[in-house]
């Protein structure tokens, strides 16, 4: 017996908990976006020049999207030599981005923007770090397959892990890519 | 095993959820697993059954309301006898009642730990999570939650924030003493109070625990409540408690996330030196460098989570009502739809009201009309919900039962507070009664003793499912009575005083010549407020005696309800019905049809039935 069952064809209860999740993530990024619109509105905001490596963490998530969307293809298709091999591809991309926005973190802060103020620099930690925190929780969830690809006592057949934890992946790109226009156009 | 569902289970996720099983004999307490074996580690704290984890919240909730209660009570003996000594004070708080009075750092630390622990650890982590953990997959038909697990961390994270709030009450500065609402630069600034400095920072790191646990409860109410209902389970054969749960942790799952990036703003303002919510101040003569930040910024954030918060606080209670209602007056709820669009609506409206709290703190006035309109537009369907429910009354054929006594007394309360709502929706009005006793009034009366009283009825009705046995009814009286007369005497005179411009948060009115007539009656007040304190402890007694010793629940439909919870064994174990889950034929409300007293949705139409 489970819990979860299919009682009425309809959507997975854990795919559906995480697009609720996106929604609850989401609302905490607008919290923070609207308070920077409505700070950038006033007094002594300073702004910031959008660090180079963004633009190379960007690509590296975006890619990572990819090889993500393709381990599902080839999970469903039980070609697990490949799918454990995109997995850990798409987790060494997680690192790149996170490293890459490490990078531009301390180029920023190199360049004299530190925690004291309320500019566009200190939104910009705060923000984007709390989306590489997002990544990271990703990344984690993501080794947790990979370990169990690799080392599960039971063989998996359901794609319904892989499938959220793509979801997620997704969500976060796409969060990077609005947090990034944002920034720029902004910024 | 049901057929319909043990083929469909898709594959692997079975590894994940192993250790269910279901009791044979129906009585899942203790004896119930003989090919299983639990530890009492697994089956009582660390466990993923939704009603082990309703029981492990609403307990967690008892021990809560008691402490802040207390709180309450101890700074009302403040405000009624400012003369007066208590040397009993001295010996548990030392310095924070000096010679047996209570400081004012103490006074404010109280006030604010009553708010927090009241809204949120009581109204909203033991209201919701005891009765959304507990019904929800027994009235909508599921074995358990979309995931049991996340619902387990779910309650640990309360645990946590929970710990970690406890224990700011005993560090060296006392806890945080900024209000509930923790504005800014008050709380922002280590130096500004006692309070401010590490007491706040476990208040901010306790209520950002919380809010982790809202939201892992919060998505699996939803997921399950759309996801997992059984067959025959459409939207609209839901008993009303199950709409109103959902509504709610749609709100939670929407508006703590902002108050979170709030609180992370506050944190970095706290100790990183970042400027987001403070400018321009001096602090003890001293000139702060920080400039450019908004105070205003931070109610905004605030105030979107705060407001509909005390939905998320009152929709459960008006879920639990509605049902509690329904079943003892043997009658039809009565407007179903119109109960189910009038949640909707104020789901809708709590997310447009926020700025109603900010009406005196520079808010543009043309802005401030325009949230006076739609704050005043909330009364269409909370009087909607009132007509519905004493037209559910009407003409029924009532059943006293302590569940029902507390269900009426929460219509009374919810009217009475209701009205003044209007009152300060009045952005012109709200220029004299902001910040007054007359505000206090208004909140406690419709937010907070009408929660309660939703809450009440919630536990006297349901706890024969939690615990197979009844609580007392003759002590079960005397608590409504005494609860309903005192809360009215506590909270009614409030109004005059906030009328005559009494402000809240002040720890001493003796200097205040305006005020002297009103001493007799805070000392009515306090007075009340003790006996009424005095009397939940008895309910809490009554409560933990019954779990042990209550009289036993000798039938499986005690209340003649016709919800699926009532189908189940007395004591359900693991995974709720022994056999297959029952499928639905009808909605939950078809008492009195036909000439019969009740039918339950598990039985099927007749032939010459309409369908519903």
């Amino acid at each position: 017996m489970d819990i979860v069952s299919k009682q009425r064809e309809k959507i997975h209860p854990h795919k559906f908990i995480m697009w609720v999740a996106i929604g609850s993530i989401l609302m905490m990024f607008a919290g923070l976006t609207s308070a920077y619109i409505v700070k950038s509105n006033q007094a002594n905001w300073e702004e910031v020049q959008t660090p180079q490596a963004f633009w190379w963490s960007t690509a590296a998530i975006l890619l990572s999207s990819l090889t993500i969307q393709m381990a599902l293809r080839a999970f469903k298709q039980r070609a697990m030599q490949q799918y454990r091999l995109l997995i850990a591809l798409t987790v060494g991309l997680g690192i790149a981005f996170v490293v890459l926005q490490w990078i531009g973190f301390n180029w920023l802060w190199d360049g004299g923007v530190r925690f004291i103020g309320a500019g566009a620099g200190q939104f910009l930690y705060i923000i984007a770090g709390l989306h590489a925190l997002h990544v990271i929780g990703g990344m984690v969830a993501l080794t947790v397959i990979f370990l169990k690809a690799f080392f599960g006592k039971t063989r998996s057949y359901s794609s319904v892990p892989v499938e959220v934890a793509a979801t997620y992946w997704h969500f976060v790109d796409l969060l990077w890519l609005y947090l990034l226009i944002f920034f720029v156009w902004l910024g | 095993m049901n057929e319909n569902i043990t083929p469909n289970v898709p594959p692997g996720t079975t590894a994940s959820h192993g250790g269910l099983h279901t009791g044979h004999d129906g009585n899942g307490h203790g004896h119930d697993d003989h090919h299983h074996k639990q530890s009492f580690v697994s089956k009582y704290i660390f466990s993923m059954d939704h009603k082990t984890i309703a029981k492990q919240f609403l307990i967690t909730g008892i021990i809560w309301a008691i402490v802040g209660g207390l709180f309450s009570v101890l700074f009302r003996l403040q405000l009624a006898y400012p003369d007066e000594t208590f040397p009993i004070l001295e010996t548990f708080f030392g310095r924070w009642a000096k010679g047996g009075q209570i400081q004012p750092e103490f006074y404010y630390a109280l006030i604010t730990m009553h708010g927090t622990v009241l809204v949120f650890f009581v109204l909203t982590g033991g209201l919701s999570g005891t009765f959304a953990n507990l019904l929800i997959p027994l009235q909508v038909g599921a074995r358990d939650m979309a995931s049991p697990f996340m619902n387990m961390l779910s309650y640990w994270f309360f645990f946590l924030a929970s710990v970690v709030m406890f224990s700011s009450l005993f560090v060296q500065t006392g806890p945080a003493s900024g209000g509930w609402t923790s504005y800014p630069p008050l709380s922002a600034l280590q130096g500004a109070a006692e309070g401010s400095k590490i007491g706040m920072d476990l208040w901010i790191v306790s209520m950002a625990l919380f809010v982790v646990s809202s939201l892992l409860g919060g998505l699996n109410y939803i997921a399950t409540i759309l996801n997992m209902r059984t067959k025959g389970m459409s939207m609209t054969r839901m008993p009303l408690t199950m709409w109103a749960i959902l509504f709610t942790a749609i709100l939670g799952v929407l508006s703590f996330p902002v108050l979170l990036s709030g609180f992370i703003l506050l944190l970095f303002d706290r100790n990183l030196g970042t400027s987001f919510y403070l400018s321009d101040i001096v602090l003890n003569g001293q000139i702060l460098p920080n400039e450019g930040g908004s105070a205003i910024l931070y109610q905004h954030l605030f105030w979107f989570l705060g407001h509909p918060e005390v939905y998320i606080i009152i929709l459960p209670a008006m879920g639990l009502v509605s049902e509690v209602m329904s079943v003892n007056a043997r009658k039809p709820i009565f407007g179903y739809m119109a109960m189910v669009g009038s949640l909707l609506a104020i789901t809708i409206l709590a997310f447009l009201v926020w700025a109603h709290h900010m009406f005196v703190s520079g808010l543009n006035p043309f802005l401030g009309s325009v949230f006076v309109l739609l704050t005043l537009l909330i009364a269409i369907p909370s009087a909607i919900k009132v007509f519905n429910w004493i037209t559910t009354l009407w003409r029924g054929n009532i059943r006293f039962t302590p569940g029902m006594m507390f269900s009426i007394g929460f219509v009374s309360m919810f009217i009475s507070g209701g009205l003044t709502g209007i009152w300060l929706g009045n952005s012109t009005l709200d220029i004299h009664l902001h910040d007054t006793y007359f505000v206090v009034a208004h909140f406690h009366i419709v937010m907070g003793v009408s929660a309660f009283f939703g809450m009440f009825a919630g536990v006297y009705h349901w706890f024969p499912k939690m615990f197979g046995r009844y609580l007392n009814n003759t002590l079960a009286y005397i608590h409504f009575w005494v609860t309903l007369v005192g809360a009215y005497l506590i909270f009614w005179p409030m109004h005059y005083q906030g009328l005559a411009g009494v402000p809240r948060r002040y720890v001493d009115f003796r200097l205040w010549s305006s005020f002297n007539h009103f001493t007799d009656l805070n000392k009515m007040i306090t007075v009340v407020s003790i006996i009424v304190f005095a009397v939940q402890l008895m309910f809490v007694f009554n409560f933990f005696y019954s779990i042990f010793k209550g009289r036993k629940v000798r039938s499986t439909n005690p209340w003649g309800s016709n919800t699926l919870e009532w189908t189940t064994p007395i004591n359900p174990g693991h995974g709720n019905w022994p056999g297959e889950i029952p499928e639905v034929h009808r909605w939950a409300y078809d008492y009195g049809k036909d000439g019969r007293d009740h039918i339950m949705q598990t039985e099927p139409l007749n032939p010459n039935e309409t369908k519903h």
